[in-house]
Order: C-alpha cells, then sequence, then structure tokens
C-alpha cells in the first residue's frame, strides 16, 4: 500500500466542524482516506509530508465550469481546465452543457465522462442540458441521461423563457430527484445589457442589466420550485434582493438552493471603469449594496454555493469595445484566493466560506467528495491561507487568461492537490517543510 | 365463489345514471360484480340471447370514435334483447353546428331507455343527463370517468384472484389524462383493494395523494408486491406536449417488459384497457403472454359486465314509474 501521511497540519473539515492542528492520512493506491485527527494512524512505509502548519481541507467542488471541450478547443480543453483546476484546488468540476454540440444526449454524456478521465486527474462531470439543444422547448431525456452520469440540468446560460416548458421540466426531474440549475435572468430583460444597470452605467453611456432581470425570473422559478418539489439550485444570483427572495422562499420549505460566483463576492460594478472588459461578466458585477449583501447570504446559509462561473474567453472576444466584447472569465484558478478575500475581511468565517466550495456543493450533487472522512475520497488540498500575492493573469494555467482579478492583491495559495490520493498539482513553493519515509 | 351468490334477478340502483363511480354505494357495485357473473356463461353458449330488455331502446352516442366500447355496450344491449341505435358523430347533426343540449333534445323527443355517451369534455355526460328523462351511462367524459371500464376492471380481477378486498393494485402511466384510471380508483379502493399510482409526476397529479391511494415515480419500487398491474394508453400527444422526453425513455423507465414485471409478485396479472401502444408502455412478451395477460379477457367480460349495468338501469328505472 502506498500511503501518504500529511502531519503538523491545520485541519478544517466543514462536515465535522473541525478546524485544529492534526493530521491526515490515506492511501493514495484506493484513493481513501485513512484516518484524520489530532494524530492520524498511518501504515508503516508512508510517505510523510510536513504541512508546515498550513490548512489541510477537502478538494473544491465548483458547480459551474464551462469548457470548449467540444466544439471551441481553442478557450478550454478538458486538459488545460484540468490542469488550471488541479492548480486552484479543485478536485471535481461539473462542466456546463452549453458546448457543442450541446450535451443533451447521453452518448455526449459518456463521451465527457471517457474523454475527461483519459485527459485529467481532475474529476470532470457534466451537467446536461435541461431542454433539448438548449432551445427552453422541449425537456431532455432527463432520467437516461442521470444514469449515464450526468450530475445536473441546466440550461447554461440561455435561461428558459417559457414557464409550461418550465414547470414540466421540473415536475419530470422530481422523479429522478434530478438537481435543476437555473439562471434566473428575464430574457427579454437582459438582452443588449453590458453591465449592472445603475449611475454608473448612465455616466459610461453603456446598456445596463436591472437586478428587476434577476428577480422577475428568480420570482417564477421559486414558486415552480414551490409547485412542483423539484430541487432547483438558482444558479449564480447577483442581487440584494434575490438573498431576500430566497431566504423568504427557503422559510417556506420549497427546496430551493443558490449559488454565487466568486466574483461577486470579491468584485463590484466600480471594477468595469475604464471600461475593462475582462470584467464583463454575466450577471454583470453589480453594487457595492449588492456584493456586501451576498456576502451576508453566504454567511448565513441562505446562498449556499460558491461558484468560479469559469468562462474563459480567448483575447479576440476580449479585445473589443466593451458592449461588444463577450461576458465571462477564467476563474479556475481564482475561485479559492477570491473567496478567500471576504475571510480575510473578517466578513464570513473560514467553515461557512469552505463548505460553500466543499461540502454543500458536494451534497446537492449526492457526491461522497467533500469532507475529510474516513472512507471517504482522498480529494483534499494543502493551502497556504495567508500567503500575499498580486494576481498575473498572464500566468493562468487556463488555455484564456482573462481574469478580472488581474493586478488584484489576494491570499491564499494552494500547495498540494491530490485527487483520489494522486497528486494533481504541487505548487513550486511547496518544498518548504521535510518530506521523506516515515 | 362468488357466482354461488349471483342474484337471479336485476340489481336495483338507486340512480337513475351511471356517470361515474360515485353514483354506486359499495353494495350497488358488488351486487353489479355478481349479477354480471350470472351473465358471463351466456358469452360461450351457442344462443347468447335473453329478453329481458325486450322493446327498450338503447342509443350508443359517441362523440369521440371508439371501436371497443361502442361494440361492446352493443352487444351487450343486443344480447339483453335491447333495440341499439348508433349514432356516430361525424355524420350526425353535431358536425353540422348543433350543441350538445340541442342533440339532447333531439334525442330526449325520441324517447329511449338508456343512453350510452362517449364525449371529449369532462362533464358532458353529467350536462345531458340534466337533459333527459332516460338513464345516462357515461362511457368516458374527457378526462373524468369511465366507470363501466372500472366495473369490467374490477370485474376481471375478481374472476381471476378470488377477491379484491386486500389485493395490491399497480395503476400505470398516464394518470393525469385517463378517465380509467379515476374510475378504477374510486371503484377499487371502494371495494378495499390497496391502489398504488405510478408515472412520471408530469403524468400523475400531485393532488392524487389524497385520493386514498399511493404514489410512486420509481416503477420497479411501486410495482413491488403488486397482486395485479393496470397498464394505461400513452396518448402520443403528450410527449409532443413536452409532458415527457421522448418514448424510449418512457418505455425505460415506465414501460412494463418482463424484467419489471418480475418485481411484482409471482403470480401478478397485467390489465389494459386498450388499445396499446406496443414498445411504449407495454412490450409485447407482456401483453401477449396468456400466462399473465387478462387483455383479452377484459373484452369479453366486458360485454357481461354492461349487460348487468344496463338491466340493471333499466330495470330500476321502470319500478317507480307508469309503463305507457
Amino acid at each position: 500500500m502506498s500511503a501518504v501521511h500529511i502531519v503538523n497540519a491545520r485541519i478544517v473539515d466543514p462536515a465535522t466542524a473541525f478546524d485544529g492542528p492534526g493530521e491526515i492520512a490515506f492511501d493514495a493506491g484506493a484513493g481513501v482516506i485513512l484516518s484524520v485527527g489530532s494524530k492520524a494512524k498511518a501504515p508503516r512505509g508512508a510517505i510523510v509530508i510536513d504541512a508546515g502548519e498550513h490548512m489541510v481541507c477537502p478538494g473544491l467542488v465548483d458547480l459551474r465550469v464551462v469548457i470548449g471541450e467540444p466544439g471551441a478547443e481553442s478557450r478550454e480543453t478538458f486538459k488545460s481546465a484540468g490542469r488550471a483546476a488541479a492548480a486552484g484546488g479543485v478536485t471535481t468540476l461539473v462542466q456546463m452543457p452549453n458546448t457543442d454540440p450541446v450535451i443533451d444526449d447521453v452518448s455526449l454524456v459518456d463521451f465527457v465522462l471517457r474523454r475527461a478521465e483519459a485527459r485529467t486527474e481532475v474529476r470532470i462531470l457534466p451537467a446536461a442540458a435541461l431542454t433539448r439543444g438548449l432551445k427552453g422547448e422541449a425537456m431532455t431525456e432527463i432520467g437516461l441521461l442521470a444514469e449515464a452520469g450526468a450530475a445536473m440540468f441546466t440550461n447554461a446560460d440561455a435561461p428558459i423563457a417559457d414557464s409550461r416548458v418550465m414547470r414540466r421540466a421540473m415536475s419530470y426531474a422530481t422523479a429522478f430527484d434530478a438537481l435543476v440549475a437555473h439562471r434566473p435572468e428575464d430574457p427579454t430583460l437582459a438582452p443588449g445589457g453590458a453591465m449592472h444597470e445603475g449611475e454608473l452605467a448612465a455616466r459610461m453611456g453603456l446598456p445596463g442589466v436591472p437586478c428587476a432581470a434577476e428577480t422577475i425570473m428568480l420570482g417564477r422559478d421559486l414558486a415552480l420550485a414551490e409547485l412542483t418539489g423539484a430541487r432547483l439550485l438558482v444558479d449564480m444570483i447577483s442581487c440584494a434582493e434575490s438573498v431576500s427572495m430566497l431566504a423568504r422562499a427557503k422559510s417556506k420549505g420549497v427546496k430551493a438552493y443558490a449559488s454565487v460566483s466568486v466574483h461577486h463576492l470579491g468584485l463590484n460594478e466600480m471594477d468595469v471603469a475604464g471600461y475593462r472588459t475582462f470584467a464583463k461578466l454575466s450577471p454583470p458585477l453589480r453594487s457595492e449594496a449588492d456584493r456586501l449583501a451576498l456576502i451576508a447570504g453566504l454567511a448565513e446559509g441562505v446562498i449556499d454555493v460558491i461558484v468560479s462561473g469559469h468562462d474563459p474567453r480567448p483575447a479576440e472576444d476580449k479585445r473589443l469595445p466593451f458592449d461588444e466584447a463577450a461576458p465571462g472569465a477564467a476563474a479556475l484558478e481564482t475561485l479559492l484566493p477570491g473567496a478567500l478575500m471576504a475571510y480575510h475581511a473578517e466578513m464570513i468565517g473560514l467553515l461557512p466560506l469552505l463548505s460553500a466550495m466543499t461540502l454543500k456543493p458536494a451534497e446537492l450533487l449526492g457526491l461522497p467528495q467533500g469532507r475529510l472522512a474516513p472512507g471517504a475520497p482522498a480529494d483534499l488540498i494543502l493551502v497556504d491561507l495567508g500567503a500575499p500575492f498580486r494576481l498575473d493573469a498572464d500566468k493562468l494555467l487556463s488555455k484564456s487568461r482573462n481574469s478580472p482579478f488581474d493586478g488584484k492583491l489576494m491570499q491564499g495559495r494552494v500547495l498540494r492537490t491530490y485527487v483520489g490520493g494522486a497528486e494533481a498539482y504541487v505548487a513550486s513553493s511547496a518544498h518548504t517543510g521535510r518530506e521523506g519515509l516515515g | 365463489m362468488t357466482s354461488a351468490a349471483a342474484p337471479d334477478s336485476a340489481v336495483r340502483l338507486s340512480r337513475r345514471d351511471l356517470l361515474a363511480i360515485d353514483d354506486l354505494t359499495r353494495a350497488e357495485a358488488i351486487a353489479l360484480l355478481d349479477r354480471a357473473e350470472r351473465f358471463a356463461p351466456l358469452l360461450s353458449a351457442s344462443v347468447k340471447k335473453l329478453d329481458t330488455l325486450r322493446g327498450r331502446t338503447l342509443i350508443n352516442l359517441f362523440f369521440e370514435t371508439s371501436t371497443r366500447t361502442q361494440s361492446s355496450f352493443e352487444l351487450a344491449g343486443k344480447r339483453m334483447g335491447a333495440d341499439v341505435v348508433n349514432m356516430a358523430v361525424r355524420t350526425s347533426a353535431m358536425a353540422k353546428g348543433e350543441t350538445l343540449i340541442d342533440t339532447a333534445a333531439t334525442l330526449n323527443a325520441m324517447s329511449p331507455d338508456l343512453l350510452v355517451v362517449r364525449h371529449a369534455s369532462s362533464g358532458a355526460a353529467a350536462l345531458l343527463a340534466r337533459k333527459v328523462s332516460c338513464s345516462v351511462i357515461n362511457a368516458g367524459d374527457g378526462q373524468h370517468e369511465h366507470p363501466t371500464q372500472a366495473l369490467l376492471d374490477a370485474f376481471t380481477i375478481r374472476r381471476e384472484k378470488g377477491r379484491i378486498e386486500g389485493l395490491t393494485i399497480a395503476i400505470c402511466g398516464d394518470i393525469a389524462h385517463s378517465r380509467v384510471a379515476r374510475s378504477n380508483v374510486r371503484l377499487l379502493t371502494l371495494l378495499g383493494a390497496r391502489v398504488r399510482l405510478i408515472g412520471p409526476p408530469t403524468l400523475v397529479p400531485a393532488s392524487a395523494a389524497r385520493w386514498g391511494v399511493e404514489i410512486s415515480h420509481d416503477m420497479r419500487r411501486g410495482l413491488e408486491a403488486c397482486d395485479v398491474i393496470m397498464m394505461l394508453r400513452l396518448q402520443l400527444e403528450r410527449m409532443q406536449g413536452g409532458l415527457i422526453p421522448s418514448q424510449r425513455e418512457f418505455f425505460w423507465f415506465y414501460g412494463l417488459d418482463e424484467d419489471k414485471l418480475r418485481l411484482a409478485k409471482p403470480d401478478a396479472l397485467v390489465m389494459h384497457p386498450g388499445p396499446m401502444n406496443r414498445g411504449v408502455e407495454i412490450d409485447s412478451r407482456v401483453a401477449d403472454d396468456p400466462r399473465v395477460s387478462l387483455i383479452e379477457k377484459q373484452v369479453r367480460n366486458g360485454v357481461a359486465m354492461r349487460m348487468a349495468v344496463l338491466e340493471a338501469l333499466a330495470c330500476s328505472r321502470t319500478t317507480g314509474e307508469t309503463e305507457p
């Protein structure tokens, strides 16, 4: 048995709410955690790694990643996305179905699962389209797709306008307890908008996307979740009002969950000032009041999940006038440091913050990941929480290197990433502590 | 056996019409089944005709085309000695713009004794019944009820299993749009069966949980311990309407094949009101297996069951009224 024994670590496990000094041992061959605690029982011959008092926590589970494979390999491939994910501490990611062809058929789910496994160590799970061709007209074969391995169902960036189609898809999904993710964005209010609608957009002369575009659709989706009993993941909310609406729905027992992108936790509309197209996102970066409400919603558990919203765009899509530029950003490598900004600003505790990137997304998908428990998959990361750096987007491992965090001072570096017990990433700065055979 | 207790004379019903199962009491329903048991052997006799309803007129008024139900009522009427008139609506005045109520008035003027009605709208049989002075039998109104189908199903189950009380009966498929399902739920629960509705959530009304039945969206689990599996026809327009994603997915999760049948009791029997969509809701190997399939028996029993119903309605009515 080849085992690894990480000692002298700060163990943080959202599943048990444990945060303290300790050790962890895992079987690198079988890929499962053997022992975790203040002292971990490791088999003889285990490789010992001194964590140097840095944090060991479950690997991140990212529910929203756009990969260009198949169809737009110039943007991102399984290989490049896997490399960026491992460097960012993401050990499981869900691929959005807006590929070419769209992931709306059993054969494509199968393709992604097999191809991704061959190309990267990171676990890539396909989300299947909720409607055929993402057209919003006819539901996909949700049952067959779920059996084939689709992690969840979503229309990606093409919200479903027809409420009857949405109702039927949600209702049907309940038979398979499938998770339905939907972006709340009114398809008649939002198009054409380039940024958050407000005083700044008016001053910059850019068409805006009002918060109402989000809350109108969110109201419908929450009502349908209540009507159908479906499990709804509200995909990437951006407005303060959405947090209140979600809190109300949750208090009524509606099975609604919500995600927020790391960009909306760390940035606001001011970041697009100067017409920086790298900060052009969808939904757009909102006001500072919205950002603070999102962090508060996360701390209170109204928002369940933090996603990267990774949607890399090649330079030619971004080097354009602001209203013509494509929205989206590479974000797998900035998910952790971007989210930690709120922790370092003392706006949220470490456990709830990490839970939203590990345990909670894993639970939503019914995965055994996201926890440091004996028997659980050895998907874990070693992180220097405080390490300061200035983000240089040119050094990102993603195939497209546009990040709205470019040039920002951030803290938190992934030192090592293990997926199923196998080392998927080691930072060049990780070789500080002692390492050797125990 | 039940036939030993079969009554020698017509069943007396408290209601003039049979529009829904709720028109029957439990005792009346059982008496009807017993009476049908009396008629069943006649169907294989060489002379199949009785004269109980001689001189009575039965009008079959079908606003929707039907082969099975219409001919079943026609045969039942003729075997009881009644004069039977079939009115196909496409050739009638309705096609010329006459309303349902106009048609009722016209028919009423012809003084029929029994009116058998099928219509695409829920409640149409009840509307007609209010406008005529004869007995009305609902032979299917929209997505509401089809009481004689439920009676013949119950009759068939009782003949095969010897009882209904205590049986676990699954009704599978498109419950939401099925009048057969609604009538069967009422009748089978009235007679003491445990009823389970199985289908995708888009085809089972969420409020059906208040009908005194169990609901399962997982057919494999739902079929466990079932004595009888009643399959329903999936209208192909349900798919175009977006209620289910595809035929192959429906068949995989909700179609009855030999694999799923094995999950029910070893002696489980299979029913279908017809017409079947082979390969959509039912596999041919199940539908055509004489050891498990009651589908042909349902048709055969339908005539006897409807004879009992026609007789009961015609005879109950004469008691309180003067003959012309």
